[in-house]
C-alpha cells in the first residue's frame, strides 16, 4: 500500500529529503485558542509528519501561542494565482443583492 | 517567480503596477510579481537579519553555564533559544523568495553574508548579558517595529511575532543592569563597564549615516525600510538616555546633550572606520563566531543523518504494510 499525502509530501524521496538535498517544506497553522480558526504561522523543515509537528511546536508555540496545530506538506497546498484575483473572484464582487445594506427598511425600524 | 533582467515595455507597466501598489499600502506576497532587484534586496536583507538572529546566540550563549542564579540562568537559555526561534522566522520567509535556507547557511560558513556586526565583540562579564538585553535588544525593538510595517508580506509578519519576545529579551536585560546598579561598589563598575564597551557599537548597529548609505533610497520608496538609519538611531538613543540616569549609569559620550530646538539627544562623532572593520571581517570575534557555527553544524550532522535515517525507515515500513 501506498504511504498517506500526510507521510509522504510528493516532492520527498524515500530518504526525507527533497530534490535539494534538505527535509522538504511544511506549512504550519496554529490555533491560538479552542473555537478559533486555524492561521498560517509559517512553515518548517522536517523528514516526516511527526518530526514536522515537533518542530512547528518549538518554532511557533514556545509561549502558549497555540492549543492545536497543522502541518501540511508545502506542495500539496493548492492556491488560487494572485494575477488573476480580479476574474476569479469576480463571481463574488458584481452581487450587490448579497449584503445587507442593498435593502431598504421603513425609516426608524429597527432589524438588527 | 524569476523575472527577466531586461527592462521590457511589459515589464516598466509591471513595475509601475507594482509600485502603485506599495504606494497605496498594499503588502506584496510570495507569488506576486515584483522587480527582480526588489527580490534581490529583500533575500539580502532578511538574510543578513536571519543570520544576525543565529550569531546573535554566540555572545550570551557564552555565559548560560556561569549564570548566577537559576532563574537568571533559565531566562537566558530561554531568551537564546528565542534568538534561535527569531533566525528560523526570518529564514521562513525569506525561502518564499525562492532561495533554499540550505544555500544561505552555506553562505554565512563560507563568509560570503554578513550579520550584524555588534555580535562579534566579546562578552566579558556577567554585566554584558545585562547591557546585551538593554542595547542590543533594545535597538532591535526599534529596527523591527518599524519593519513590522515593510511591504513584503511575510518578512512583516515574522517582525510581528519577533516583536513581542524581544520586550521579554530588553526586560529581562535591563533587569539584570538594574539589580548591578543597585548592587556592590564592584557591581556597579562591572556594569558601567560594560555599558562603556557596548554603548558605541550598538549605536553602529542601525548601519551607516544614510548619506553613506547607497542603497537606501530605493529600499524607502519600496518600503522595504521604512525609516532611515539616522532616524532610527536617534530614535534609539532618545528612548535610552532616561533609561540609562533612572539606573545611574553614564553613557559614554561627552557631546550627549538634549536640543530643545529639536527634542533630540545630540550625539558625538561615531568611528565609522571601527564599523567597517568589524563588517570587513576583522572586529573582534568575528573568526570565533563563524567557527563556533561551522563546528555546530558539524557536530550537529549526527542528529540529522539519524533524523533522516527514521524517517526513511518508517517510509519503508508504511510501504510495506
Ligand atoms: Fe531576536
Ligand atoms: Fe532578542
Amino acid at each position: 500500500m501506498a504511504a498517506s499525502v500526510k507521510d509522504s509530501p510528493n516532492d520527498i524521496s524515500s530518504n526525507g529529503k527533497d530534490t535539494d538535498g534538505q527535509w522538504s517544506l511544511w506549512e504550519v497553522f496554529t490555533q491560538p485558542g479552542k473555537g478559533a480558526p486555524h492561521e498560517h504561522a509559517g512553515s518548517v523543515h522536517a523528514t516526516d509528519a511527526e518530526h514536522a509537528l515537533q518542530n512547528a511546536r518549538d518554532v511557533y508555540a514556545r509561549r502558549g501561542e497555540a492549543v492545536s496545530i497543522w502541518v501540511v506538506p508545502a506542495d500539496v497546498i493548492v492556491a488560487s494565482a494572485p494575477g488573476d484575483a480580479g476574474p476569479f473572484f469576480d463571481p463574488g464582487n458584481d452581487k450587490a443583492y448579497r449584503h445587507p445594506q442593498f435593502y431598504k427598511v421603513p425609516r426608524g425600524v429597527r432589524v438588527f | 517567480m524569476t523575472q527577466p533582467t531586461t527592462v521590457t515595455a511589459d515589464e516598466s507597466a509591471l513595475v509601475a503596477a507594482f509600485e502603485a501598489r506599495i504606494a497605496a499600502g498594499e503588502s506584496i506576497e510570495p507569488k506576486d510579481w515584483m522587480p527582480e532587484r526588489y527580490r534581490r534586496q529583500l533575500i539580502r536583507m532578511m538574510s543578513q537579519h536571519a543570520h544576525s538572529e543565529i550569531v546573535g546566540m554566540l555572545p550570551e550563549g557564552n555565559w548560560i553555564t556561569r549564570a548566577p542564579s537559576l532563574r537568571r540562568k533559565m531566562s537566558l537559555i530561554a531568551k537564546v533559544q528565542d534568538e534561535a526561534g527569531h533566525g528560523l522566522y526570518i529564514y521562513c520567509g525569506t525561502e518564499t523568495l525562492g532561495v533554499d535556507r540550505h544555500e544561505l547557511v552555506e553562505q554565512l560558513l563560507d563568509g560570503r553574508a554578513k550579520y550584524s556586526s555588534i555580535f562579534n565583540y566579546p562578552t566579558l562579564s556577567w554585566a554584558d548579558m545585562g547591557v546585551i538585553g538593554w542595547f542590543v535588544d533594545g535597538a532591535a525593538i526599534v529596527n523591527q517595529t518599524i519593519l513590522a510595517k515593510a511591504s513584503y508580506g511575510p518578512y512583516a509578519r515574522a517582525m510581528v511575532r519577533i516583536c513581542k519576545e524581544e520586550n521579554f529579551h530588553k526586560r529581562q536585560g535591563y533587569e539584570i543592569c538594574a539589580t548591578l546598579a543597585n548592587g556592590t561598589p564592584a557591581q556597579r563598575e562591572m556594569l558601567q563597564d560594560a555599558v562603556n564597551r557596548f554603548w558605541w557599537p550598538s549605536l553602529m548597529m542601525f548601519g551607516p549615516s544614510d548619506t553613506d548609505s547607497p542603497n537606501s533610497a530605493e529600499l524607502l520608496k519600496w518600503r522595504v525600510k521604512r525609516k532611515t538609519n539616522d532616524e532610527l538611531r536617534q530614535r534609539f538613543i532618545n528612548l535610552t538616555v532616561p533609561q540609562a540616569a533612572a539606573i545611574g549609569v553614564t553613557l559614554p559620550d561627552p557631546d550627549l546633550k538634549f536640543n530643545a530646538e529639536t527634542n533630540n539627544w545630540d550625539f558625538g562623532e561615531i568611528d565609522w572606520d571601527e564599523f567597517f572593520q568589524v563588517i570587513g571581517g576583522n572586529g573582534p570575534c568575528n573568526r570565533e563566531r563563524i567557527a563556533a557555527r561551522q563546528q555546530a553544524q558539524d557536530e550537529g550532522e549526527w542528529v540529522r543523518a539519524a533524523a533522516t535515517a527514521h524517517a526513511s525507515k518508517q517510509h519503508r515500513t508504511v510501504q510495506a504494510a
